[in-house]
């Protein structure tokens, strides 16, 4: 049964070196937090830090890399449209807080 | 099916989806409902994290700093997050391992691949190990419940058990999933053809590339709920 799909089999360092690269990554961003970084620059340095290990256990762990596009077409674009859904909540809670904090202070 | 002669990129995108046949070629059926399984999952943890930034934002009282409630005491002094990112690497370690094992599932080396699967188990648990101490501290030593904490706005409490514990059942799941596993590649099932227990079909080793998928997914998750829960 093996042999009529595609083997992933690959060089072990590929894997050693992925596993130390999301060390690294995930160092960085517990120095984040360790260092007191606020603001944009934390926001910026947190998503980045999660995005490349999201993108190197996705491609290299989970084989992504090397499937055809007909599957991470239909991966890919369903997480990336996850996107609207985060800016439609975010303007949505802007505006409860708009509201609650003007009904708390306003007072009804 | 010869993979070796199908167009590659977005013309074999194009290709694959428009042959009026099974569109992921080269793909076990097991390993494509996988994928399509991981997806909607990907859907259910975007709903738990959206709805935690979403409660956070829209909330008139202070959140509740992470990186001092998840703090721990060692030796007098306070090192903020260190649980978590000991569990961090721990889960990042099982996923190396994992892919190990993956590769030696694909090389039918029968032993090194059971080795790597328990190795994979072994941090799984001591994962869930590791957030159970955390319940532990949080509920009985802190007061922290669904409906209010000592810390700031009370919607904290509700987004924590939800979204962890979630993640803590899907590790749990792959833990026995894995042992199962570990038990299956150690007597040999797939190399002598033994029927499975429940489905009594004839397995392989692509069941275990199936397995690392669902074990790397949890890995992924974790980096998000590490980014948005106990970062932000």
């Amino acid at each position: 049964m093996l042999k009529h799909y595609k083997k992933q089999s690959h060089e072990i360092g590929v894997y050693l070196w992925i596993w130390g690269l999301l060390f690294v990554f995930s160092f960085f961003s517990y120095m984040v937090d360790y260092l007191d970084f606020e603001g944009t620059i934390r926001w910026t340095l947190i998503v980045i830090f999660m995005l490349s290990k999201a993108a190197l256990i996705m491609a290299i762990f989970m084989h992504l890399f090397w499937e055809r596009y007909a599957i991470v077409n239909v991966l890919l674009w369903p997480m990336t449209l996850m996107l609207l859904f985060v800016g439609i909540m975010a303007a949505e809670s802007e505006y409860t807080l708009l509201t609650r904090l003007f009904y708390f202070i306003a007072g009804s | 099916m010869n993979r070796s002669t199908l167009p590659k990129g977005w013309d074999g995108f194009a290709h694959d989806w428009a042959a009026d046949q099974k569109v992921f070629k080269g793909m076990s059926w097991g390993k494509a409902m996988m994928w399509i399984f991981l997806l909607s999952d990907t859907f259910i943890f975007s709903c738990l994290l959206i709805s935690l930034l979403t409660g956070r934002a829209s909330t008139a009282v202070s959140w509740p700093d992470a990186s001092v409630v998840f703090g721990l005491e060692v030796f007098g002094v306070s090192v903020p997050l260190l649980l978590i990112a000991i569990m961090t690497f721990v889960l990042i370690s099982s996923s190396g391992t994992m892919a190990i094992a993956v590769k030696y599932g694909y090389e039918k080396n029968r032993k090194l691949c059971a080795i790597f699967l328990l190795l994979t188990a072994l941090c799984g648990a001591a994962f869930v190990g590791m957030q159970a101490f955390e319940w532990t501290k949080l509920i009985v030593h802190e007061g922290v419940s669904p409906w209010g904490n000592p810390f700031g706005a009370e919607q904290f409490g509700a987004f924590f058990f939800m979204i962890t514990g979630f993640h803590g059942t899907h590790v749990t799941i792959g833990v026995i999933f894995l042992l199962i596993m570990a038990r299956k590649v150690w007597r040999g099932d797939f190399d002598s053809g033994r029927r499975g227990y429940f489905t009594t079909m004839k397995s392989d080793y692509l069941a275990i590339e199936i397995m690392g998928l669902y074990w790397h997914f949890v890995d992924l998750v974790w980096v998000f709920i590490f980014a948005f829960f106990y970062l932000w």
